[in-house]
């Protein structure tokens, strides 16, 4: 009986799946450009909350440095193609692997030292601030004046990943359905089960055998790799890299606001928290290009954080559905953090 | 030669006074309310721009400057507690850090709006009075920026140390519970630790307006600077802050001598991704976070 409602709510949840991202390839074909840009820009950030989302939300670990993962898969995709022609994929699956192990290095070096919580996450952005003051000082990397794509002929060419604004779209929708596939593939594998082991705690996981340790580390490299192939496809969209913009803070933000809103360590919550966020982020900030009130964007955002913590710590995407009540959340959607630590 | 770097090492610790004023506020909210300000360098800016208004359109001294920032800040740390912050303190860590992003984002988009992007400078004669000791040659305003920040570290310190709500307030940081088993008004204490935090970033803030532009985007780096400053000396520690602060305004200065410009600006990172890796409490950190 059990089994059966479960095969049953499982498709229901595979086919919602299919039929959002159905939905989404049907707006893509009939949107105007400047919608197709913005989606564009979601889809990105939903895989590269993806990738957040599994470090924090099912791994358990903070990070607010991410925009340095981002970064290197973007210069890794600039720096072949641009200097030497090589094909973007050969500079994406370098980019991944390059973030892959930097991100191993980092939590090899804190976890092994019991560098944690805050500590890691403040470990993080250091990191991510020396690299683009590092990248900024770089000469070869293009510097501060960064480094530009040719202007893309308009011709699709899928070898060569160039083509126009609505080819873009269907590279990122695409890789917004892996994100949101791995993730609900990921979170039931025996990885996910270690994972949110470790994340509620970390001694009684040690206790039953699982290797903390191995796994935090494989977390935080699988989920800087995966952030970094997101950098390299969003380098290509922006046609332009420079290090301010795309190892700075507000990249870290964007990525971690897409789960934080939608909610944390669901398959779905990236992509409902970043569909309502980066759309507000762009009309406040045109909205306050308009009313010569340069900040708005940023308000609207700081707003929208504190709120959502506030009134829905588990994200919209959770509440939606308990209010919607057709699927029940499995028990291992819930983030047992986020309820009030005890006195 | 030599007085040269005497000169560089000289104003490395007298802004490294200031740098410590800034992480001593950072430090006392997490000492005892065990959360991570992350919107503390827009404390920082709000000061400055205190100290512009003051100094520039009103010509008061400095001191008076510092002295109306306190009051400001102290108020608004308060109601920024009572109103935000409170209902977070229970809310496991990573989840404050979320929400203290969020306010960092608001009050800097509050400082774009106000103010606009483009920086004001403070500076006015007095930023480019010095003074000649011996062999050093040192701006006047860092010399008031650092010796009003030296007196109000000592001052807060002795506060801290003898009066009845210094008392309450260690009662709070070393045991909560305890604390409100002897009846201490934890809500309070935990106010007002956030007014006197946010105050210390007011208040440096103002001292060196007349060294820095008035400007919003200066936030994220005072708050990365802060956490630096802190994490050097250990989170949660009163002389580690002192410490630290001294430790990176010296270590910035003689950087800014030896190495290019950018490597004066990475430096601070550097030396928290060292320090967190070899010695991740810090100099005098408090054990678990």
């Amino acid at each position: 009986m059990q089994r059966t409602s479960d095969q049953a709510s499982d498709t229901k949840r595979w086919g919602a799946g299919a039929l959002v991202f159905a939905a989404l390839a049907v707006v893509g074909g009939m949107s105007n450009a400047y919608v197709i840009s913005l989606l564009t820009i979601v889809l990105l950030f939903t895989f590269m909350g993806q990738s957040w989302n599994l470090m924090l939300g099912i791994g358990g670990q903070l990070s607010i440095g991410h925009a340095l993962f981002v970064g290197i898969g973007a210069y890794a995709v600039a720096i072949l193609n641009i200097k030497y022609g090589i094909t973007p994929w050969i500079g994406l699956l370098l980019g991944a692997v390059i973030a892959g192990f930097v991100g191993a290095v980092l939590a090899w070096l804190s976890f092994r030292f019991e560098v944690r919580g805050i500590y890691f996450a403040l470990l993080t952005i250091a990191a991510a601030e020396f690299a683009r003051i590092m990248f900024g000082g770089w000469d070869y990397a293009g510097g501060m004046q960064g480094l530009f794509y040719q202007a893309p002929s308009g011709a699709m060419d899928l070898g060569m990943l160039r083509g126009d604004a609505r080819f873009y779209y269907f590279v990122a929708l695409a890789l917004a359905a892996i994100g949101v596939a791995g993730t609900e593939l990921i979170s039931r594998s025996y990885w996910g089960y270690v994972w949110r082991a470790m994340r509620d705690d970390d001694e009684a996981a040690r206790a039953l055998g699982v290797r903390t340790f191995r796994h935090k580390v494989l977390v935080v490299s699988i989920s800087a790799a995966t952030a970094a192939v997101g950098g390299g496809v969003l380098g290509l969209v922006q046609g332009a890299i420079f290090p301010d913009s795309i190892m700075g803070m507000a990249i870290s933000v964007d990525v971690l606001i897409g789960p934080v809103v939608g909610g944390l360590g669901t398959a779905f919550g990236p992509l409902v928290g970043s569909m309502a966020a980066i759309p507000l982020h762009h009309a406040m900030g045109a909205l306050g290009d308009a009313l010569g009130l340069p900040g708005l964007n940023s308000v609207a955002y700081g707003a929208v954080l504190i709120l959502v913590v506030w009134f829905l710590p588990d994200g919209i995407w959770p509440s939606m559905v308990r209010l919607y009540g057709a699927v029940q959340l499995p028990a291992r959607g819930r983030i047992p953090q986020l309820r009030k630590v005890e006195e | 030669m030599l007085s040269l770097w005497l000169n560089v090492i000289a104003g490395g610790v007298l802004i490294g006074l200031v740098y410590g004023l800034v992480a001593l506020g950072l430090t006392i909210i997490f000492g005892v309310m065990r959360v991570v300000n992350f919107a503390h360098g827009e404390m920082v800016v709000f000061g400055i721009y205190i100290g512009y208004w003051t100094v520039r359109i009103w010509d008061v001294p400095i001191a008076l400057a510092a002295a109306i920032a306190a009051v400001v800040m102290f108020v608004f740390g308060y109601l920024l507690e009572t109103l935000v912050v409170k209902r977070f303190v229970n809310r496991p860590h990573h989840y404050q850090f979320i929400v203290f992003i969020g306010l960092s984002l608001f009050f800097s988009g509050v400082l774009l709006m106000s103010f606009g992007p483009d920086p004001r400078p403070t500076a006015s004669q007095l930023s480019f009075q010095t003074v000649t000791v011996g062999p050093l040659t040192l701006d006047w305003a860092r010399i008031q920026a650092a010796a009003t920040a030296g007196l109000l570290i000592a001052a807060l310190g002795a506060y801290l140390k003898y009066s009845a709500f210094g008392r309450s307030l260690r009662g709070a940081a070393n045991n909560r519970l305890g604390g409100l088993v002897v009846g201490l008004n934890i809500p309070r204490v935990y106010a007002v630790t956030f007014g006197i935090g946010t105050a210390c970033a007011g208040v440096a803030g103002a001292l060196i307006s007349p060294l820095f532009d008035a400007q919003p985007y200066l936030a994220v780096d005072f708050t990365l600077l802060a956490f630096v400053t802190v994490i050097v000396g250990g989170l949660g520690s009163f002389g580690g802050a002192l410490l630290g602060g001294l430790t990176i305004g010296v270590a910035e200065a003689i950087a800014a001598l030896t190495f290019t410009p950018s490597m004066k600006t990475a430096l601070p990172y550097a030396l928290l991704i060292i320090i967190l890796i070899f010695r991740p409490r810090g100099f005098f950190g408090a054990k678990d976070i």
